[in-house]
């Protein structure tokens, strides 16, 4: 149930981004959704894509530092509170939350959180006893 | 002044038969005492009845900073632990830093060289001594402090750092001396006006700087901010420590080497051979009167020139140039040594890290700054893509510089495969 994330290792100044967009456009791959995280120095791009295994392979041909980091992705109505329910769960849980963004379906319905957790495990088992959708990676790259 | 008049002043005649006399006797004592050395001797065919003069010095082998590496912590000590009083060390990892050690007699020879130093500056015993050198391993504050003791003169054992706490020091305990490097002396003068402390209007009278290259442009300014004298001070804690050679108040045209207790040569630093007096080159240092660890033709690094006009301050003792540059790739940050390749021996120690380095020094005002880019490996990323991770090992590497090397720098992750095209691992932006 685990969704694949792409983590590019950019160092902070112009034209490190761009080039790493411009090696995704070039080899047609498509983002879903993404969040860059910085600090002083460097900032990290994570990216839901299309095509998981071709953006990690172009990006390291380009000499990028590409990791992939299991994130769980989970739906929920896009209405006040929808957040806030999941996160009762996991906190009653003891599971701690790394970070996280997220993104509004086409649809305009629902959102779909990206999660990156200590537990991925179990915290996918507690949302999912709790009724909730978890998005499998497939679905999600495909959205 | 002079305060050893007799040592000081004897003729070059008698200085050199006593540097012979005394060459003699170390030789004949580390040949049997210390395997290096033996080993060394042996392997050149020579036995200590050879050297008969100072000419016949150029038959012996060198000994090197990597042989003094190589032989860590104790193994060139000529006399057993119960006979050392004390121990000092340079920065750096397990075999790459080298250790010295003192018997009760070295340190005697070493304040006597001090208190040589601090008359041959105008001190007396009435001379308060603020000495901002570092206490510690360094061979800097301690030295200085045994010295100044030794005249009877009233020593501050500030050591180094905390700047706003020796500027109050100076404005309540009213030194008359200064005793520092000199870009921390000009840290201090500039921490001074920031608060609106008026440096000239201090007692302090006399500075007394060194470990680490200045020139005259730094000298003017510090003498300007302050309102003092500066003189220069030379010394390689391989060797003594402070106390080698100093610069003497009525000639103040280059540094009295201390030619009773040490030979300096000057060599070619490719070839090794000796060059006349005068001429610039790697200066290479032999202790006479040394016990805990003697050297005998230490290749020093440091290059620079003789002087050997006769000096009007009436000491016999040749004069050294202030150190001109190195004739090997030792950086001086700070004060503090620093080789590459001890930098890169702890980022090889740090799981994950490849030892692809630059290093870029540079003056942020007055002090020296220390940048260091490494690149991040696959390894470290892929395992992780995290930010904490990288910050993690930005912090390591941080920890682990200032633990072993004594100086904190700021890190850079850069991308990989970006530090190799763009070339050098030192980028030294500062001017001497």
């Amino acid at each position: 149930m685990k969704v694949e994330q792409i983590s590019v290792f950019l160092e902070n100044k112009p034209g490190t981004l761009e080039k790493a967009t411009r090696v995704l456009k070039d080899a047609n791959i498509n983002i879903r959704t993404l969040s860059l995280a910085e600090t002083a120095d460097f900032g990290i791009l994570r990216l839901i894509v299309n095509d998981v295994e071709k953006a990690n392979k172009v990006l390291k041909e380009n000499g990028f530092q590409v990791s992939k980091t299991p994130v769980v992705a989970v739906e929920v109505p896009d209405k006040p509170g929808g957040l806030h329910s999941i996160m009762e769960v996991i906190s009653k849980e003891g599971i701690n939350v790394e970070y996280l963004y997220a993104f509004v379906e086409k649809s305009g319905q629902n959102a779909v959180i990206i999660f990156r957790f200590d537990a991925p495990e179990k915290a996918i088992d507690v949302l999912l006893k709790k009724n909730f959708t978890v998005v499998p990676g497939e679905k999600l790259y495909e959205f | 002044m002079i305060y050893n008049e007799e040592f000081e002043t004897l003729p070059r005649e008698a200085l050199k038969a006593l540097q012979v006399k005394r060459l003699q006797q170390v030789l004949q004592r580390v040949y049997h005492t210390v395997g290096f050395y033996k080993k060394s001797l042996d392997a050149a065919k020579i036995k200590p009845d050879d050297i008969k003069s100072i000419a016949d010095m150029k038959k012996l082998p060198f000994i090197t900073r990597q042989d003094l590496r190589d032989n860590y912590p104790f193994g060139l000590f000529s006399v057993p632990m119960s006979s050392i009083v004390r121990l000092h060390a340079s920065s750096g990892t397990s075999g790459r830093s080298t250790v010295f050690g003192y018997t009760k007699r070295d340190i005697e020879t070493w304040s006597d060289l001090i208190a040589r130093c601090l008359v041959a500056a105008g001190l007396t015993k009435n001379d308060i001594i603020h000495n901002a050198f570092g206490y510690g391993l360094f061979t800097g504050g301690l030295g200085l402090h045994y010295g100044a003791e030794k005249i009877g003169a009233s020593v501050i054992p500030m050591s180094g750092g905390n700047a706003k706490r020796q500027i109050m020091i100076l404005q309540d305990f009213g030194p008359t001396v200064i005793c520092c490097t000199p870009s921390y002396a000009l840290h201090l003068a500039e921490e001074g006006k920031a608060l609106g402390v008026d440096m000239k209007s201090l007692k302090l009278r006399v500075g007394i700087f060194g470990a680490e290259p200045w020139n005259k442009v730094m000298r003017d300014e510090i003498e300007k901010a302050f309102g003092i004298t500066a003189l220069d001070l030379f010394g390689l804690s391989e060797v003594i420590g402070p106390g080698i050679a100093m610069e003497c108040l009525e000639g103040r045209n280059g540094m009295h080497i201390f030619e009773d207790h040490f030979i300096v040569e000057t060599i070619n630093p490719q070839t090794g051979a000796v060059l006349p007096e005068g001429e610039e080159g790697e200066l290479v240092f032999t202790t006479l009167t040394k016990e805990a660890n003697p050297l005998i033709r230490y290749r020093s690094g440091d290059v620079s020139r003789l002087i050997t006009e006769p000096c009007r301050c009436g000491r016999s003792h040749i004069k050294m140039e202030r150190v001109l540059k190195r004739s090997d790739d030792m950086l001086i940050i700070r004060g503090v040594n620093i080789f590459p390749s001890q930098v890169e021996a702890i980022l090889v120690d740090i799981e994950g890290l490849k030892p692809n380095y630059q290093i870029i020094i540079d003056k942020v005002g007055a002090l020296d700054s220390l940048e260091l880019h490494v690149e991040a490996s696959d390894k470290i990323f892929s395992d992780s893509g995290s930010v904490k991770e990288l910050q993690k090992i930005e912090k390591r590497i941080i920890k682990d510089m200032k633990d072993y090397l004594g100086i904190a720098p700021r890190v850079k992750l850069v991308e990989p495969n970006t530090l190799q095209k763009t070339g050098p691992k030192v980028i030294d932006k500062r001017h001497f």
